[in-house]
């Protein structure tokens, strides 16, 4: 073995198996196991130091906390660490490739954060004078106005605080205009088979029943089924564009002239408009409401499950029903909130949330809007569509394609056909593609497809990612057909933690820590 | 554009790699004359400095809380987030992640959900919590949906000292669903007679009671006795506090008897943001937990035995239920939610008793010296970092007249209530740890110059 001057080895030396060599604290290397903050923490630890209460009579009346309340409270060194610690047992977008279908795990630029943060914009409150938030109304404004542009539609409410929240401000919108027209007997709203769980949820939340349409051999609705399902009780169709399927519904401008003629509603799930941006609205296809998710389209970060944002445009037919508040540029910028003044016409249905919206997600998205501008939101759309073409080429020899060889939106959606008698599951392939460092695609989903796989590249992945990724997939693609099932059904094997027992998690649920009983206790 | 990677020369290859011969035969689908020609009628790109300095002139426009003596409350609360926190929450991995539905590679969201449940379960009193709603309102509004499908009965009677942000969205998704709201009449002067409403509303049809304590004009309520009253009726008591810090100084929702606690949990760890995005805290007992709405995270093992997180009972969930699912919910406020678990941990319990004991004390001392200013009344007889003030003529234009004077005194009643004219003299006052006696003598001294 070679030693550099002082005694020290200096090359790689015996190798060994890493699996043999067991560590005493249970940890590899950079994989720290962390304990829960309840096992380490003392409640009589702080990590903020706050001055001595000034001495005061109590005005609480008799009311003060006087039990424990048991929270652990940690020093601040102690704190960096484990969030630090926990932080490296998750993947992000900055991590790798993110191909979650439906999703659109975007690059999440770090202007827009700092955008956020700006005082004027993150440490104002809701409700402070409106004099004194001038220019958060006009950003509020400026949002609307880029979303209107984008979409073609001429109305907009902000305040929804999620794709689902925007989606049952839409969907009362339509409610408040068929009882405006006397119309509200209207019950039934038509959904596809391949919708978001979240539409015929959101449908039944506020009293409609909900009528499956079905999605035909190539993926799209028909005319003709949406026709055949039309009564005078259809209140509304909820339809994604471009669907679940990620393809583009190409009878859309005919199905909403017959939903129109009928009397009903054209509600369309916008949760794959980043695959149109800049090139088609959906106000020109006879869209009446559709949301739009901030985190997804315009890049504000989806931070592990939310916050995200849903504001929901608007047709003019139910332009009159935007929810309070909205903005109104008049002298100044005003806050219209309950009990201001209405213009002729305003028919505000109520209320979606205390305060604003998400005024967070709205600078993070103008910063993205600003940055691509006009040309570059085109081009991103386009990129994001030439990328999943380029997969669902790059693949289609090996795995199978529920609807033929045609060209894909945003995303390419393959099914589990090519998977048969190889003994792996979508669930298999998704987990062995951990091991090789990628963030599973959606599987599963749309439910019409069986062992769906969802991949959405987005438009933030170079050429060379691309390429990595595709011979990747088709490694593990010839290592399924090869019957080599190891690789597949104890998957992953290299994650920090292998598969989870979900079936005991849902069997008997533990939900909080709970403080360990006393070992004699216990015995007894 | 600097967030695309595809060089011109990349395209082309693709182009060909996927036999066609321009991106737009790939649009094949949309229908004649819906492809657009040309971009869309908005700016061009433009490099982050440009968009640093269009977008900083706008934030100039704003007069943001730390600028100046800040006393504006009513369900958002000035407090001071340590550096400690926002640095954590920018980690990549936390920022840039999804929602862990693949938990071998999302344990640290998971565990970080696991132990926010637990302090939430801990700070209300209560049994079991979930991984957060979108903020309080939109909590309190899925309280009254649950509480409906618990007792088989859909109508509300909401307090009249719960926030009108509140009770109008509990109002519009009820409205929308056809169940039955009823609301009691604002009572700044005389709080318990509120909760003597609430109680004489019950009826056989009732299904839940909606209380805030702190109540919007600051007063604190003991729920021992309306939570037995509901629940002897069948109906179940839904608690909502808009300050979250108050928990540490007040006795808690759950041990008052409380079936539902939501709070707002924008205190602790998030900013003001003009509204939001914020944290909805939601927490039950044990036994209505199928019903609970949103997501639940729970412990397990691994396929080797460790101990693991995963999200657990989705089959209330949309994705799985469709039109058959507890609320059409299908997110938390993740980023959120790690950035209030970080500063409880933070704080921990002498920590947070210290903040609250801190917040009420400074209220104090701000409604004593208010007692020396002639022609000004503080309202009430309880409060922890809140009351409620009557001052001669109308409140908004004195707010406004202070804020003339470099004091953003806090929010007139008429912003909330504009229709009720006996609260258009009313101010609601907040005090938190930021303010100092310097503030507090600014507040006093621009008050008398304004009224």
């Amino acid at each position: 073995m070679s030693m550099n001057n002082q005694g020290r080895p200096t090359a790689a030396g015996e190798a060994g198996s890493a699996s043999a060599h067991r560590t005493f604290t249970g940890n590899k290397a950079l994989q720290i196991e962390e304990a829960l903050i309840f096992e380490f923490g003392r409640p009589e630890v702080t990590g903020v130091d706050i001055p001595e209460p000034k001495k005061v009579k109590s005005r609480l009346g008799k009311l003060d906390r006087k039990e424990p309340i048991g929270l652990p409270g940690l020093a601040e060194p102690e704190a960096m660490r484990h969030y630090v610690r926990l932080s490296s047992k998750n993947f992000g977008i900055d991590t790798g490739l993110f191909p979650l279908g439906s999703c659109t795990m975007k690059h999440n630029a770090r202007l827009n954060e700092k955008m956020a943060r700006l005082p004027g914009f993150g440490d104002i409150h809701p409700l402070q004078p409106v004099s004194t938030v001038q220019g958060a109304l006009q950003l509020i404004d400026t949002l609307a106005h880029y979303l209107k542009e984008l979409t073609g539609m001429p109305a907009v409410a902000m305040s929804p605080k999620a794709g689902a929240h925007g989606e049952l401000a839409g969907m009362m919108a339509i409610k408040a205009a068929l009882e405006a027209k006397g119309q509200g007997h209207r019950k039934v709203v038509l959904v596809p088979e391949s919708a978001h769980g979240t539409n015929p949820a959101t449908a039944a939340l506020i009293g409609f029943e909900v009528k499956a349409v079905p999605a035909q051999a190539d993926g799209t609705v028909h005319v003709a089924d949406v026709k055949a399902a039309l009564t005078p009780d259809v209140a509304a169709i909820m339809l994604t564009n471009p669907n679940t399927c990620g393809i583009f519904e190409k009878e859309i401008v005919e199905i909403a002239k017959a939903i129109h003629d009928n009397g009903s509603y054209f509600y369309c799930d916008g949760a794959n408009f980043n695959a149109i941006v800049g090139k088609a609205r959906p106000g020109d296809l006879g869209v009446d409401a559709m949301h739009i998710n901030l985190h997804k389209t315009f890049s504000t970060p989806h931070g592990g499950g939310g916050p995200g944002a849903g504001p929901v445009v608007l047709s003019e037919r139910l332009a009159a029903f935007v929810p309070y508040p909205f903005v109104r540029l008049g002298k100044g910028y005003s806050l219209v909130e309950e009990g201001g003044k209405l213009e002729k016409g305003e028919q505000p249905f109520g209320r979606m949330s205390a305060f604003h919206g998400q005024m967070g997600m709205f600078t993070r998205a103008l910063a993205y809007m600003l940055s691509h501008g006009a040309d570059g939101m085109k081009q991103a759309s386009e990129d994001a569509v030439l990328n999943a073409n380029y997969i669902r080429a790059s693949l289609s020899d090996l795995m199978s394609l529920p609807f033929g060889d045609q060209p894909c939106m945003h995303e390419a959606l393959f099914d589990d056909e090519w998977l048969k008698n190889t003994g792996v599951a979508t669930l298999d392939f998704a987990k062995a593609m951990i091991d090789e460092g990628y963030h599973p695609m959606t599987m599963y989903f749309p439910l019409v497809v069986h062992g769906a796989m969802l991949i959405e590249p987005t438009e933030s992945e170079s050429r060379a990612s691309l390429d990595l990724f595709i011979a990747t997939l088709r490694d593990l693609a010839m290592s399924a057909k090869r019957g080599e099932v190891d690789r597949f059904k104890g998957a992953p094997y290299h994650a920090p933690r292998r598969r989870l027992d979900e079936t005991r998690a849902a069997r008997t649920p533990i939900l909080r820590w709970t403080k360990p009983e006393p070992y004699a206790e216990a015995a007894e | 554009m600097r967030y695309l990677p595809l060089t011109s020369d990349d395209r082309t290859d693709m182009l060909a790699k996927i036999g066609v011969a321009a991106v737009d035969d790939l649009f094949a689908n949309v229908p004649k004359g819906k492809l657009l020609k040309g971009p869309v009628d908005l700016p061009k790109a433009k490099g982050e400095l440009e968009v640093e300095r269009l977008m900083g002139a706008i934030a100039a426009e704003n007069i943001s809380a730390s600028e100046v003596p800040f006393f504006v409350g009513a369900g958002a609360y000035k407090h001071h987030v340590p550096a400690t926190v926002d640095h954590l929450i920018q980690r990549s991995e936390f920022l840039t992640s999804y929602t862990p539905y693949q938990p071998e590679i999302a344990q640290g969201t998971l565990q970080y959900l696991f132990e926010f449940q637990t302090q939430v379960a801990m700070l209300t009193g209560m049994e079991v919590a979930n991984a957060s709603m979108y903020d309080g309102s939109t909590g309190a509004a899925e309280a009254v949906l649950m509480a409906h499908r618990v007792t088989k009965r859909r109508k509300a009677v909401l307090a009249g000292n719960l926030h009108p942000h509140y009770r109008e969205t509990i109002d519009t998704v009820s409205r929308m669903a056809s169940d039955t709201i009823l609301s009691l009449a604002p009572n700044p002067v005389d709080a318990g007679a509120d909760l003597k409403a609430v109680a004489a509303a019950i009826d056989a049809e009732t299904s839940c009671v909606v209380i805030q304590t702190p109540d919007v004009f600051g007063n604190l309520h003991d729920l021992t006795a309306i939570a037995k009253k509901a629940q002897e009726a069948g109906a179940l008591l839904i608690a909502v506090v808009t300050e979250a810090v108050s928990l540490g100084a007040v006795t808690s929702p759950g041990e008052m008897g409380a079936d539902i606690v939501v709070a707002e949990g924008q205190s602790i760890g998030v900013g003001l943001n003009f509204g939001g995005p914020y944290v909805g805290l939601f927490a039950a007992k044990q036994k209505y937990l199928r019903q609970m709405p949103g997501r639940l995270c729970g412990e397990t093992v691994d396929a080797e035995g460790k101990r693991g997180f995963v999200l657990t009972l989705s089959t209330r969930e949309q994705h799985i239920r469709r039109e058959k699912a507890t609320s059409n919910i299908c997110t938390n406020s993740g980023l959120m939610c790690l950035a209030f678990t970080i500063h409880m941990s933070l704080l921990g319990e002498a920590g947070l008793r210290k903040l609250a004991a801190v917040n009420h004390a400074n209220a104090c001392d701000l409604a004593d010296r208010l007692a020396d200013v002639d022609d000004v009344e503080v309202l009430n007889r309880t409060f922890f970092n809140e009351f409620a003030i009557r001052v001669p003529g109308d409140a908004a234009k004195v707010v406004e007249k202070m804020a003339k004077k470099g004091v953003l005194a806090g929010v007139p009643a008429s912003r909330l209530w504009p229709k009720d004219k006996a609260l258009a003299d009313v101010i609601l006052v907040a005090n938190t740890e930021v303010n100092t006696d310097d503030d507090r003598a600014a507040f006093v001294a621009a008050l008398g110059a304004s009224i």
